[in-house]
C-alpha cells in the first residue's frame, strides 16, 4: 500500500495510529494482571498471608506521605544489588506493595530509600527528625514538617477504606468478609481491617502505640510514624530460603 | 520570509492561537521560576520556610505541571491550531469549541497547581492532579481532538501534511495514556485511590510517564519542527521518505519503552528486557527526525550565522539528538543500575526539556508572533541574547547534574577494604551541595533568557495589530 493513500484518508490514518500506539501497552502491561508469578506468594508456615493491608492509622499516614510528596525524594524499592542489601536490606518484593494504591516506588533518591525503614529508628527519633531533620542529621536537605503535630482528621477514614475496598483491598464490610479475613490473615490482623470499627481502631492504635510521644490526642505525626514503622516489616525473610523469591522473577 | 501578507481577513482563526501563545510565555516564566526556587530549596533547605504550601514535595509537581502542561501544552495548542489551519488551507473547525479548549486548559493548569500546593496529590509523577481535574482534562482533550480532526477533515489540500501526523498521534496517545493512568475510585471531592496497585500500578504509571515524554514532549514537538524549520529556513523538508519511516517507527516503538524506568524493580524481568530492547531501537527513529530537521538546512547553512531563530531550531535538534542518544544508553540495565535514582535522570530530562522542547518552542514562537500580530520582531539582537542565555543556562544545568548523578551513584556502591559500605547516605547528600548551587544558577540563567524573550515579545506585540486576521 502506498503511503499516499494514508495521507489522503484521515480515518485510515487515525486507525493505523491507534493500532501502532496500542500494541506496546497491550503486550507489556495487560499480561501482568493475569500472570500469577507477577506477585509472589508470601505465607507463614500455617498458611497465613504475611503481607496485610495497612491499618486505618497506617493508611492515613500513607495518605499524608503522598500529600506531602515524599515520593519525589524517597524511593520505596530496593534493588537486588549488594550495596543496596547492605544499606537497606532484602530487595523489595512485588508482594510488599500489593495493597499500595497507588504504588510509591519512586524514581529519585534525594533522600534514602524507605522501603524497609520500619523498625530502624525509634518513634522518638522519627518525630524529632520530621519536625527538624537537621537537628538529627547534619547536612540533610529535607524540609521541616512541624505541622504534622496538628490533629489528624479521622472523620473520613471509613469512606477511604470503602474506596480502597472497591479497588480490591480486603477491608471487611460485614461479618462474612471479616471471617474471610480471619482465614487469610489471622484474627489479630482481621480485626484491624473492619470498616465498621475503623475510627475506633485508628484512635486506639494511635493512643496505644504512642507514636508522637503524646498519648492524649491523635495527630498527623501518629499516622506518619505508624506508617514509616511498618514499611518493609511484614515479610519475615528468615522463613524463606534465598532462591524462593528468585523463581518469581 | 514575507508570508504574513498571505493572510486575508477572517480566513484563519488566529484569535485562539494568539491566546495560547501569550499563555505559553506566561506559564514558561511561572514554571521556570518555580523550578529555580525548588532547585534552590535543595541547595538551601531553609528556603522551605516551614510553610507547607511551598515545600519541595508540594512545589515540584507545580513546576512539572506548569512547565509540561502549561508552557509545553500551550505552545502545542498554539502551534497545532496554527499549523493545521495553514497546512489544510481552512479555518479552524468549530471556533467555540476551540475557545473552550483554551479556557478549559488554563483552568486545568491553575487547578492542578492549586491542588498540588494544597496537598491533593494523587501521588503519581506528572499525573498528580486530583480526579475532578482529570475529568476536566479528558473533556478538554476530547474537544481538542474534535477541533483538530474536524479541521483536518474539511481541509482543502488533498494531502495531510507531515506535521499533522505527529500532532494527531500526540492527541490520540495522550488521551489513551491519561485515561488509563488515572483510573481511580474517589473517596471525596479531592481524593481518590488508584484502581491498580503495586507492580501493575507501577507499569501503568511509567507507561504513562515515559510516553508523556514520548508523545507530549517529543512527537508533538516534532510536529512543530516539521512546520517551522522548513518555513524559517525557506527550504523543503530534507527527506519525505525518512519522515514516513521515522514517524511510524517512533510512535510504535515509544509505547514499549516506558518500563526502562523500572529496571531492577519488582516487575518481571522480561518486561524490563523488552523495554530496554525497544529503547535501543528507538534511537533510530529519533535520529531520523533529527537528521531530517537538521539536513533541511542543507544549502542554507549560512542562515545559522545570520538568523538567530534558525539557530534556536538547529541547537534544539542537536539537543534532541544528544538526549535521544543518552536515553537509550541509560535504558541499558547496567548503566541504569548506576544512573537510576540519581540526578543523572534529572539532567537527562532537562537536556530534553530545556534543550529540545523549550528551544524549538522559542524558535517557533519567534517565527509565529510577528505573523500573528502583523508586525516585525522588536529586536533581533535580544533574540540573540536570549539564545546565548538559554544555551549557557542549559549547560550550567546539565553538566553539574551529570557529575553529581554519576558521583552519587558511584558513592552509593563504593565499598571499603573490609567489604563494608564506604559512605553513609548523608555523606553523599553533602557532596551534592555545590552541584545543586550550580544547577539553580543554570536554571536562573535560562529563566533570565525567558524574561528577555517576554520583554522582546511584549514590545513586538504592542507594535502590532490583530485587525487583518480577526
Amino acid at each position: 500500500m502506498k503511503h499516499d493513500k494514508i495521507e489522503r484518508n484521515i480515518g485510515l490514518m487515525l486507525v493505523l495510529i491507534l493500532l501502532a500506539i496500542s500494541i506496546g501497552g497491550l503486550v507489556e502491561i495487560v499480561p501482568l494482571f493475569f500472570i500469577k508469578d507477577t506477585v509472589e506468594v508470601v505465607k507463614t508456615a500455617d498458611g497465613k498471608e504475611m503481607v496485610r493491608p495497612y491499618t486505618p492509622l497506617e493508611q492515613r499516614g500513607r495518605d499524608i506521605y503522598i500529600r506531602e510528596g515524599c515520593y519525589l525524594c524517597h524511593s520505596q524499592m530496593i534493588r537486588p544489588f549488594r550495596d543496596e542489601s547492605l544499606r537497606y536490606g532484602h530487595y523489595s518484593l512485588a508482594a510488599e506493595s500489593k495493597y499500595d494504591h497507588p504504588f510509591q516506588w519512586g524514581s529519585k533518591r534525594t533522600g534514602p530509600d524507605l522501603a524497609r525503614v520500619g523498625g530502624k529508628y525509634s518513634n522518638d527519633w522519627h518525630v524529632k527528625h520530621l519536625i527538624a531533620p537537621r537537628g538529627m542529621v547534619e547536612g540533610s536537605v529535607m524540609p521541616n514538617y512541624p505541622w504534622l503535630m496538628s490533629p489528624l482528621d479521622t472523620s473520613d477514614i471509613a469512606a477511604r477504606m470503602k474506596a480502597l475496598r472497591t479497588v480490591g483491598v480486603p477491608y471487611s464490610d460485614g461479618e462474612e468478609e471479616y471471617q474471610r479475613n480471619v482465614q487469610t490473615f489471622g484474627e489479630d490482623v482481621a480485626k484491624t481491617l473492619r470498616i465498621e470499627n475503623a475510627e475506633d481502631n485508628l484512635k486506639e492504635q494511635a493512643q496505644f502505640g504512642n507514636y508522637d510521644g503524646n498519648k492524649s490526642d491523635v495527630t498527623e505525626m501518629d499516622a506518619v510514624v505508624a506508617y514509616l514503622q511498618v514499611l518493609g516489616t511484614m515479610v519475615d525473610f528468615k522463613q524463606f530460603d534465598d532462591d524462593y523469591f528468585a523463581t518469581f522473577r | 520570509m514575507a508570508t504574513t501578507n498571505v493572510v486575508t481577513g477572517g480566513q484563519y482563526n488566529y484569535d485562539v492561537v494568539r491566546k495560547f501563545t501569550i499563555m505559553t510565555l506566561v506559564w514558561g516564566v511561572v514554571g521556570m521560576l518555580v523550578g529555580v526556587y525548588i532547585a534552590s530549596e535543595l541547595a538551601y533547605p531553609f528556603l522551605n520556610l516551614d510553610i507547607p504550601y511551598i515545600t519541595f514535595g508540594r512545589l515540584r509537581p507545580v513546576h512539572t505541571g506548569a512547565v509540561i502542561f502549561g508552557f509545553g501544552g500551550s505552545a502545542l495548542f498554539a502551534t497545532s491550531y496554527y499549523i493545521v489551519q495553514r497546512t489544510c488551507q481552512t479555518r479552524l473547525f468549530c471556533s467555540g469549541l476551540a475557545s473552550f479548549t483554551f479556557w478549559g486548559w488554563q483552568l486545568i493548569i491553575v487547578l492542578a497547581a492549586l491542588g498540588d500546593v494544597l496537598g491533593f496529590s494523587q501521588g503519581r509523577e506528572y499525573a498528580e492532579m486530583a480526579w475532578p481535574t482529570d475529568l476536566l482534562i479528558a473533556v478538554v482533550w476530547v474537544s481538542y481532538a474534535v477541533v483538530y480532526i474536524g479541521t483536518v477533515m474539511k481541509r482543502k489540500e488533498p494531502h495531510i501534511y507531515v506535521a499533522n501526523w505527529f500532532y494527531l498521534a500526540f492527541i490520540l496517545a495522550t488521551a489513551l495514556l491519561h485515561i488509563f493512568n488515572n483510573l481511580a475510585v474517589p473517596f471525596s471531592l479531592t481524593g481518590s485511590y488508584s484502581l491498580f496497585s503495586g507492580a501493575q500500578d507501577a507499569m501503568t504509571q511509567w507507561w504513562y510517564g515515559h510516553n508523556a515524554v514520548g508523545f507530549f514532549l517529543t512527537a508533538a514537538f516534532l510536529g512543530m519542527m516539521y512546520y517551522f524549520v522548513p518555513k524559517q529556513a525557506g527550504r523543503p523538508i530534507y527527506s519525505y521518505r525518512l519522515s514516513i519511516i521515522h514517524f511510524w517507527a517512533l510512535i510504535f516503538l515509544y509505547m514499549w519503552a516506558g518500563t526502562h524506568h523500572l529496571h531492577w524493580t519488582a516487575i518481571p524481568d522480561w518486561t524490563s528486557t523488552l523495554a530496554a530492547t525497544f529503547s535501543i531501537m528507538l534511537l533510530l527513529p529519533s535520529w531520523g527526525g533529527m537528521i531530517n530537521g537538521i539536513m533541511t538546512l542543507s544549502g542554507a547553512w549560512d542562515k545559522l550565522r545570520t538568523d538567530p531563530i534558525i539557530r534556536f531550531m538547529i541547537v534544539s535538534l542537536s539537543f534532541y539528538g544528544m538526549s535521544t542518544f543518552e536515553g537509550p544508553m541509560m535504558s541499558l540495565k547496567d548503566v541504569n543500575a548506576l544512573s537510576h535514582y540519581t540526578d543523572w535522570t534529572i539532567g537527562h530530562v532537562h537536556s530534553g526539556a530545556l534543550g529540545w522542547v523549550a528551544m524549538i518552542s522559542f524558535g517557533a514562537l519567534y517565527h509565529l508572533i510577528p505573523r500573528l500580530w502583523n508586525t516585525r520582531i522588536h529586536s533581533e539582537k535580544l533574540i540573540n541574547v536570549h539564545f546565548w542565555l538559554a544555551t549557557i543556562g542549559i549547560l550550567l544545568y546539565i553538566v553539574p547534574m551529570w557529575i553529581s548523578g554519576i558521583m552519587q551513584g558511584l558513592m552509593w556502591r563504593a565499598f571499603d577494604d573490609f567489604g563494608n559500605l564506604q559512605y553513609g547516605f548523608i555523606e553523599t547528600v553533602i557532596e551534592m551541595h555545590r552541584y545543586y548551587v550550580f544547577r539553580a544558577l543554570g536554571g536562573g540563567v535560562f529563566l533570565l533568557g525567558m524574561v528577555v524573550m517576554c520583554y522582546n515579545m511584549i514590545v513586538t506585540i504592542r507594535s502590532g495589530n490583530t485587525r487583518a486576521a480577526a
